[in-house]
């Protein structure tokens, strides 16, 4: 079964690191992905930019509009995602929890819907 | 194994009888015919120790219950859902007595059930007792459905703390981890006290004024040999500080000989294990007991100074009670209206109107 573990975390984490906090971060999402890649639960993940960088669109009557910034202002925001693969939600979790934002941050993991093959 | 799980849930009974019902439901049925069974051979043989005893029935019907605990309080369902369905999957009852005991109306309850099953079925939450490493945070979840079960119990229905002290006995069979056994011990030395709790016309009794002579003895005795067995398994957690604090009450001739350093102590320990204001709270009513009723009133009062608790009627209650022992009456007197004011619990509340009119006031609400 599939899951999307949804990775938020307080971006200005990001802002205020130092140097060495980065490398060591980027160290630790390295090392974490390849562990997920070893054990054949990765099928793909992905970090994002800080959401101001975010774009909000929606078409309401036909109507196209265009805002800055996420939907909603949080706390957390949504900072990268991992779509594995996993047997039950017991290893989703397992996988999730070792994700180095469940430390500070939030994961949610989320079963994908399957849909039947035409 | 988990295809036969998912279908076995989506076709579980939601509501009323279950025209078909399923193997794994008919093999609860066949536990509560073994339980009758053990229970039938406990009271010939009532000097061995439950604890020893090990489960006669064949592993795979054992694993089977286990795994329909886990499955039923696993954390990732809503809270309420989870203590629904143990009840009415573990214990049997009937999604009306589920919603009578939780002050809910029946449809809202199995709306709640349906969408735990449908969580269980679409995000895949298996049928299975949790591998090793996931077992302390597992069972923890699966201990706090089944305390919250027994105090559900403590004002409404005596027969849920029954059924929550069965499935705390099986647990603590099945899976002997000190918590488990603190739990067991836990429920059993508060149960030991139901009869002398209140009076014939229901209303509350505090634990100093209570006839100790209709306290269960063989029940207290076999709640204190069970805290001791967990605490020599040597993992000390809150469940196991909780009871080995009811057990030094239990064990208390008179309230006079509560030996409350022993309990300060104890509490000292569960506020390291486990903070909260609540442990703290009562704490300091037991410091007040050893001290003086004014320690508890500065360590009572610090918690509120730090807004925590303020909406919490024992709180206000505890702090009352020091003020009527320190002879401070309209300090006593505003307290315990501060106190009704925020109970729910009409036991409760009795208690409260009967100490203001031992002050001299008749109760306005």
């Amino acid at each position: 079964m599939r899951y999307l573990c949804l990775i938020y975390e307080d971006e200005k984490w990001w802002d205020k690191a130092t140097q060495s906090d980065l490398q060591q971060g980027m160290a630790e999402y390295n090392g974490f992905t390849e562990s997920i890649k070893k054990a054949g639960n990765y099928i793909g993940g992905e970090a994002l930019q800080p959401t101001k960088s975010a774009t909000s669109v929606r078409v309401r009557n036909g109507k196209l509009s265009t805002t800055d910034g996420p939907y909603v202002e949080t706390k957390e925001q949504l900072g990268g995602y991992y779509l594995i693969k996993a047997k039950d939600l017991n290893e989703a979790v397992q996988v999730a929890s070792r994700i180095p934002g469940a430390k500070h941050g939030t994961v949610e993991v989320r079963p994908v819907m399957e849909f039947d093959q035409p | 194994m988990q295809d036969a799980f998912a279908a076995a849930v989506e076709r579980w009974p939601i509501e009323g009888t279950p025209t078909n019902p399923r193997s794994w439901l008919i093999s609860t049925g066949r536990f509560k015919a073994i339980d009758r069974l053990r229970k039938t051979r406990r009271e010939v043989d009532a000097d061995v120790e439950v604890i020893a005893e090990l489960p006669e029935e064949p592993y795979d019907l054992v694993d089977d219950r286990l795994r329909l605990i886990f499955t039923c309080c696993h954390p990732a369902l809503n809270p309420d859902a989870q203590v629904a369905m143990t009840l009415r999957e573990i214990c049997g009852l009937t999604t009306e007595e589920v919603a009578a005991a939780f002050l809910t109306n029946p449809p809202t309850l199995a709306q709640r059930i349906v969408r735990a099953k449908a969580k269980i079925r679409d995000a895949r939450i298996p049928y299975e007792v949790p591998e090793q490493r996931d077992l302390p945070e597992r069972l923890a979840s699966v201990l706090h459905v089944v305390y919250l079960v027994f105090n559900q119990g403590y004002f409404r229905r005596a027969d849920l703390a029954l059924e929550a002290i069965r499935l705390g006995r099986l647990l603590a069979e099945l899976l002997p981890e000190p918590e488990a056994i603190g739990l067991l011990a836990l429920m059993l030395l508060h149960d030991a006290r139901r009869q002398s709790r209140t009076t014939t016309t229901g209303e509350l009794i505090p634990l100093e004024e209570q006839d100790r002579s209709l306290w269960n003895r063989e029940q207290i005795q076999e709640g204190v040999s069970l805290v001791e067995r967990a605490f020599g398994l040597r993992q000390i957690g809150p469940f196991q500080l909780q009871a080995a604090i009811a057990a030094v009450h239990a064990e208390a001739a008179t309230p006079a000989d509560t030996d409350w350093t022993e309990i300060v102590g104890l509490y000292d320990v569960l506020m390291r294990a486990d903070p909260s204001p609540v442990i703290e709270l009562n704490r300091a009513a037991a410091v007040a007991m050893r001290d003086g009723p004014e320690h508890g009133l500065t360590l009572i009062d610090e918690i509120l100074a730090r807004k925590e608790l303020t909406e919490y009627h024992l709180a206000h209650a505890a702090r009352a009670d020091l003020f009527r022992r320190l002879g401070t009456k309209p300090e006593a007197i505003a307290a315990y209206q501060q106190a009704l004011a925020l109970a729910v619990e009409e036991p409760e509340r009795r208690l409260l109107q009967r100490r203001l009119r031992e002050l001299g006031v008749q109760a306005t609400t």
